[in-house]
């Protein structure tokens, strides 16, 4: 007897599940401007690599005449597939299947997906469009988002976990992508947020749409939730793409060695940064300046621009970059730039990335509203990132090094590997307006013509501490470079780090300044 | 025409030339709080008054109801001292911060 009416069968069924929700969901999920579930996984995954599993699960409700539905999937899709011939684990919410909402065999879908990413020690894609909780599956839909965090909580730090919010993702849904190492978003198409603004009218009397309260912009510029904004699906895949080409499959590996190459920057490094320390410069013209094809791939570019984190290329390396701004915010210090800055230095630390730190800020931004928002606690973060890191550390002093700023920046005391500075670095307390103001606070209150005396005095505090070589007398600095020389330093400095071991003492784990 | 604007930051003296964040250009600069002002802590619904001009309260003596988030809110007189004027009615609807009373310690 033949298989051939079993194969046929097979066929059927599977066709069925494929149609999602159906032409009419389809058609109003298209309208919105997006695509459909399986469109998504398809556009981001290598040409026919991906393989879906779980594709007859049935959903578990029973109450509310919820037994007479079929729901394709039960509303999400999951399966592997790999990028750039990189395995992954993916799962992406089909909001044409019940809104996407989410219900006990729903999350049992995903929660195999993690669990089968977290075994095979490969990183796990999830995209988010749903409507939220399955109402009528009540403590069960609940139960099942607690086992996504619980899981998202035992992978991190071991896998890397991306999320891509491409649909209202609300409530308590929000918490797994806030949990995972990165969110991408798209325009116009992402809504993320804890209260609607439905419930925020009502009882706040507060009206603003779904855009302004947790539109991509927004968490991109504002709320720092997520790390990628995109104008359309298709520029968000390719940034997704772009991403893994950069990071390790798993927290034992290193990220895959390129063909190393020379920057393409073409403007002399030293004729990018002015000498006067007070003037600005875009830092980022450095790092292009020094990275393998004068590449740079920016994580969070809107939020908290003052400090831009990213990652590079360096011999082919993948390289994590931490560098003060000057262009925006004078490149201080604030809460939003030191959380930024932390939490990147983590992600380098759990996945085997050298840290690159290029220096040039002034210190913590000064301010009522600074100091209320907690600018102590968000700030020492920083401190605890770098000291508690242990991959290869590398400073590069630009110009301005001051005060708790210096300190922060991986320096030396932080147990930096290896520090270098620039001529034009001033390694120093306060800058030389501050120092000169207290240091000779009576010489120039009693001055004939105090403001000259002032300007006397900031020369005189310029010419003998506003340099890197008091802090190279100390052996603070490892050596005092020319610009055109980082490069090379940093190539050199970083294969002789490749092998670097060291050990902290035990302990369960600390408990930083979250 | 429009003038450039130059923003600055100042650390230690030392003036530094950049731009800011619309976050920070947004951001809500500090007042001195007024105590004398009894402002509403969220937007809400005026329940019921039960001071009038001139009365002399006790600390912790009610003032008003002041209904949010589905609650109604007691509003106590935060020292002993005399209403001085009341800008808000029952019924009326009013945002956060909004000056309701202004009271006067004795």
């Amino acid at each position: 007897m033949s298989l051939k009416r079993n194969i046929l069968d097979l066929r059927k069924r599977k066709d069925e599940v494929l149609k999602g929700g159906g032409e009419k969901a389809i058609e109003k999920q298209v309208a919105m401007g997006k695509l459909t579930a399986r469109e998504r996984i398809l556009y981001i995954l290598d040409k026919g690599s991906f393989h879906e599993y779980d594709m007859f699960v049935e959903h578990a409700a029973r109450d509310f005449d919820m037994d007479k539905m079929t729901l394709a999937g039960d509303g999400v899709i999951i399966g592997t597939g790999t990028i750039d011939g990189s395995p992954v684990c993916i799962f992406a919410q089909d909001f044409t299947v019940a809104g996407g909402s989410l219900g006990l065999m729903h999350a049992r879908k995903i929660t195999k997906i993690m669990d089968h990413s977290l075994k095979m020690r490969v990183p796990l894609i999830g995209i988010n469009d749903s409507g939220g909780a399955r109402i009528q599956e009540g403590v069960n839909s609940l139960a099942g988002y607690g086992e996504i965090f619980f899981r998202n909580t035992l992978a991190s730090g071991v896998i890397p976990q991306i999320s891509v919010i491409l649909g209202p993702c609300a409530g308590g849904a929000v918490y797994s992508p806030a949990l995972t190492d990165f969110v991408f978003v798209v325009n116009q198409i992402s809504k993320m947020f804890i209260t609607g603004p439905g419930v925020i009218k009502t009882v706040l009397g507060e009206e603003i749409s779904m855009e302004e309260l947790g539109g991509a912009k927004v968490h991109a510029e504002i709320t720092g939730n997520a790390h990628f904004y995109a104008e359309s699906e298709l520029e968000c895949f390719e940034q997704i793409k772009q991403l893994i080409s950069y990071i390790p499959w798993n927290n034992t590996q290193k990220a895959k060695v390129r063909e190393p190459a020379k920057p393409t920057f073409k403007k002399k490094i030293e004729n990018i940064v002015p000498a006067d320390p007070k003037m600005p410069y875009d830092i980022r013209d450095i790092i292009k300046a020094i990275t393998d094809k004068s590449e740079f791939f920016e994580i969070m570019e809107l939020f908290a621009p003052n400090i831009v984190i990213g990652f590079g290329r360096m011999d082919g390396q993948t390289i994590g970059f931490v560098a003060n701004q000057p262009k925006v915010m004078a490149g201080v210090l604030d809460c939003d730039s030191s959380d930024k800055a932390a939490r990147f230095i983590r992600y380098c630390d759990s996945f085997n990335i050298p840290i690159i730190t290029l220096e040039d800020l002034p210190g913590y931004l000064p301010g009522v509203d600074q100091e209320h928002a907690g600018v102590i606690r968000h700030g020492a973060k920083i401190l605890y990132a770098y000291s508690e890191a242990t991959v290869p550390k590398i400073t590069v002093i630009i110009r301005k090094a001051y005060g708790g700023g210096y300190i922060a920046m991986n320096s030396r005391h932080l147990r930096a590997d290896f520090v270098f500075a620039w001529p034009t670095a001033e390694i120093a307390v306060m800058g030389p307006e501050g120092a000169a103001n207290i240091v000779f606070r009576k010489e120039i209150a009693e001055a004939e013509d105090p403001d000259a005396m002032r300007q006397q005095k900031i020369q005189e505090y310029k010419d003998k501490f506003a340099n890197p070589y008091v802090a190279a007398a100390q052996g603070y600095i490892d050596e005092i470079i020319e610009p055109e020389e980082t490069r090379k330093m940093l190539l050199h400095a970083l294969q002789v780090s490749a092998n670097k071991s060291i050990s902290s003492p035990a302990k369960k784990h600390g408990i930083p300044p979250f | 025409m429009a003038e450039e604007k130059v923003e600055t930051i100042i650390v230690h003296s030392a003036v530094y030339r950049t731009e800011y964040t619309n976050k920070y250009r947004n951001r809500v600069r500090w007042e001195k709080p007024d105590d004398n002002q009894i402002l509403s802590f969220m937007p809400g619904t005026i329940i019921d008054v039960f001071v009038k001009p001139g009365d002399t309260l006790k600390k912790e003596d009610p003032l008003l109801v002041l209904e949010a988030m589905k609650m109604h809110n007691n509003m106590l007189m935060p020292f002993d001292g005399k209403i001085v004027s009341i800008h808000v009615k029952p019924g009326d609807k009013i945002p956060k911060k909004y000056v309701m009373l202004e009271v006067k310690a004795i």
